[in-house]
């Protein structure tokens, strides 16, 4: 199904969670430390890597920010408390969703379909022009101005749901449901967060954005352009 | 820099007035007591000295004319007696009278005493003009024998005591005078006496309140070897013990903190592997022998119970270290409460009460959490139908989550959110960890709100919650 990069120091944990990842049909790269896993992903880019934020030597976040400055690939973190620290300091290093230890190898397969099919589903509408941003629906991509952006499949994901019909408020529950495929319990935190890289990369100045635009209390929406 | 609260203020205050009162009156009475005495007994003799003069330069200025009276005497005798006095006077002699000057002031009382008597008297009076002193002077005369008695002649004078009255009322002036000025001396005196004492005792309070504020390295400067020096030091001693004992429970807490911390990643190591473990073996079971299989639906069934027992306690340990954070949103409540009865299959057996729209800023995990707890317990310990009610005010939303069972035994409502708190002991190993009602209850707290355990009316057990509407994330 998936090739998955898996960098977790406990050798127990890499070999359970490979082998019952192997039966929902993932193929299992396994990383002992950050800067093995930093390694095996300049040989050959998985589709998604699987990451433990407590790891000796290179922690988490420093892995998760040096693989975010040269790949979009999908990143999902491992937390060993699910603290806040943890969640935000992963989110803002570059990921896209984290499961929290001990995690159950068919929630971690479900995490790991939902971000990838991100990158897929694209759809027959074609380009949509808002200013200087173009955004097509068919291809996937994203230009600004002649240049095209290097978004993660979460980022495009996002922006496509918010560009669908714009103007309209979408709820940070509704675009968890869209993008994430979460329940009502999703964390909102995922939704802010991508928001944020997302203007750092469309927006002029991100902090007065002009084409995902907060609704205090409510949620984000695409323009008005 | 705290602001001083009105308390402090009125302490200080009445310390430092109650200072400054005792010394000023010390001072001003002690002054004023001092000038109006010395004012008082230099008047006395001033007045007496003066009245002394005047009555002497009368008699010696009577006897001097005394020998050239002849006996009874006559008008012209009387005269020459009056015009050796000055000022007015008035010499009589039986029913004879002569006078000079204004000499009203003279009383009948003097006249009495010096009527028949032998010497001479003396009385101050008031008059329109100021004060007088009146002298009566029974002339006396020689007999043949040698004897001396009254010759029936009698001479008043009225005198001006003006100068006098003035001099004294100078020195009653002066006397005010010192009082008044012994009043700044004496205020100015006290506030350095009354800083001497207050400055260690502010010094005192400003030191006790950084301590207060957790500052616990505030010690004073004992200066001196008075009492209040002794306090400073007695005070040190305190607060030396103090920080002693607070270091080494903060110490203690530390530890324990990280221990749970270091405890929560050891366990969940090895918790990681025996979830995806248990899982596979789960899909495996149908191939597996019976006897097998009993054994690992157990292991499987107790890894869950682990994992989440570990969990729990994780929960509880991040209030204790007060690293529990709200995470607020716009939360619609129904959509919330629907969705978790919903995911649990409970919507059969729980009713809804709510209004169609109830939105507040809040946790929704731990909202989550709150209503999965308190109506799993009323599922598990009371009878369904379970009712959820839902209502709201301008301040607070107000969650009630009563079952149709028994209710609560009595005395049971006071330990139901302490830890690890079985409702029941036969059936302590099949419930959760018992620290389901420690971390719902520990979820209102952490949102300002409360949590209540009683019984409803004709109903079984009620509990609710209220918690505060907080103001629009921002």
């Amino acid at each position: 199904m998936a090739q998955t990069l898996l960098i977790e120091d406990d050798q127990s944990i890499r070999t359970s969670l490979a082998l019952a990842l192997g039966r929902h049909g993932h193929e299992i790269r396994e990383a002992g430390t950050g800067e093995d896993g930093l390694r095996m992903l300049a040989s050959a880019e998985p589709d998604v890597v699987v990451l433990d934020l407590m790891l000796p030597g290179m922690d988490g976040f420093e892995v998760c920010r040096r693989i975010r400055a040269k790949s979009a690939v999908p990143i999902i973190m491992l937390t060993a408390r699910g603290d806040d620290f943890d969640v935000v300091g992963g989110l803002e290093a570059g990921a896209d969703d984290y499961v929290i230890k001990p995690v159950q190898p068919r929630v971690l397969d479900a995490r790991i379909r939902a971000v990838l099919r991100r990158g897929t589903f694209a759809e027959q509408t074609q380009s949509g022009r808002y200013r200087d941003l173009t955004i097509d629906r068919a291809a996937l991509t994203v230009t600004k101005g002649d240049q095209q952006l290097a978004l993660t499949p979460t980022e495009l994901r996002v922006l496509l749901e918010l560009s669908r019909s714009p103007g309209q408020v979408l709820s940070r529950m509704q675009l968890l449901e869209l993008v994430w495929e979460y329940d009502y319990l999703g964390d909102s935190r995922l939704v802010d967060n991508c928001v944020q890289r997302l203007r750092a990369k469309i927006e002029d100045e991100p902090a007065r954005p002009v084409f995902v635009q907060t609704v205090r209390g409510f949620g984000y929406r695409f323009g008005p352009v | 820099m705290r602001r001083r609260s009105p308390r402090d203020v009125r302490a200080l205050r009445g310390l430092r007035a109650r200072l400054i009162a005792a010394c000023v009156a010390v001072a001003v009475l002690a002054a004023a007591t001092a000038s109006w005495a010395s004012a008082a007994s230099a008047s006395n003799s001033l007045l007496r000295s003066t009245q002394q003069r005047i009555a002497d330069t009368a008699a010696r200025r009577i006897t001097d004319t005394a020998p050239a009276l002849v006996y009874p005497p006559d008008t012209g005798d009387l005269r020459k007696i009056r015009d050796a006095l000055d000022g007015p006077v008035v010499v009589t002699y039986e029913s004879l009278r002569v006078h000079a000057g204004e000499t009203a002031a003279i009383t009948e009382q003097l006249r009495t005493a010096v009527h028949g008597g032998d010497h001479l008297a003396l009385q101050r009076a008031d008059s329109a003009t100021g004060m007088k002193l009146l002298v009566g002077v029974p002339v006396l005369i020689t007999g043949v024998d040698g004897q001396q008695r009254p010759s029936g002649i009698e001479v008043y004078l009225v005198r001006d005591l003006g100068d006098v009255v003035r001099q004294v009322n100078a020195l009653t002036r002066n006397a005010i005078w010192t009082s008044a000025l012994a009043l700044p001396v004496a205020v100015l005196l006290a506030l350095l006496a009354a800083r001497g004492v207050l400055r260690p005792v502010r010094e005192l309070r400003g030191t006790a309140r950084k301590l207060a504020a957790g500052d616990l390295d505030a010690r004073l400067r004992p200066s001196g070897v008075d009492e209040l020096a002794e306090l400073a030091t007695t005070f040190n001693d305190t607060a030396a013990s103090l920080q002693s004992s607070i270091s080494e429970l903060a110490r203690m807490e530390a530890d324990s903190r990280r221990f749970v911390a270091d405890v929560s990643h050891e366990l969940r190591t090895p918790l990681t592997t025996l979830t995806s473990v248990a899982e596979m073996l789960e899909e495996d079971l149908e191939r597996m022998p019976s006897d097998a299989r009993a054994s690992i639906e157990l292991a499987i069934a107790e890894t869950r119970r682990l994992a989440s027992l570990v969990e729990d306690l994780m929960e509880i340990a991040r209030f204790d270290a007060g690293a529990a954070q709200p995470h607020l949103e716009r939360v619609d409540i129904p959509g919330v409460v629907r969705e978790c009865l919903r995911s649990r299959s409970w919507t059969e057996q729980v009713r809804l009460d709510s209004p169609e729209e109830l939105a507040a800023v809040l946790d929704r995990r731990r909202l989550d959490v709150i209503v999965a707890n308190l109506v799993g317990n009323a599922l598990r310990h009371g009878e369904p139908p379970v009712v959820v009610r839902l209502s709201a005010d301008e301040q607070e939303v107000h969650l009630e989550v009563i079952d149709n069972g028994p209710g609560l035994p009595e005395g049971v409502a006071a330990q139901l959110f302490a830890r690890f708190h079985k409702a029941d002991s036969s059936r302590g190993r099949s419930a959760g960890s018992g620290l389901g009602m420690a971390i719902t209850a520990e979820n209102v707290w952490l949102h300002g709100g409360t949590i209540e355990a009683g019984n409803a009316d004709g109903a079984g057990a009620r509990f609710a919650v209220r918690l505060p509407r907080w103001s629009e994330e921002t």
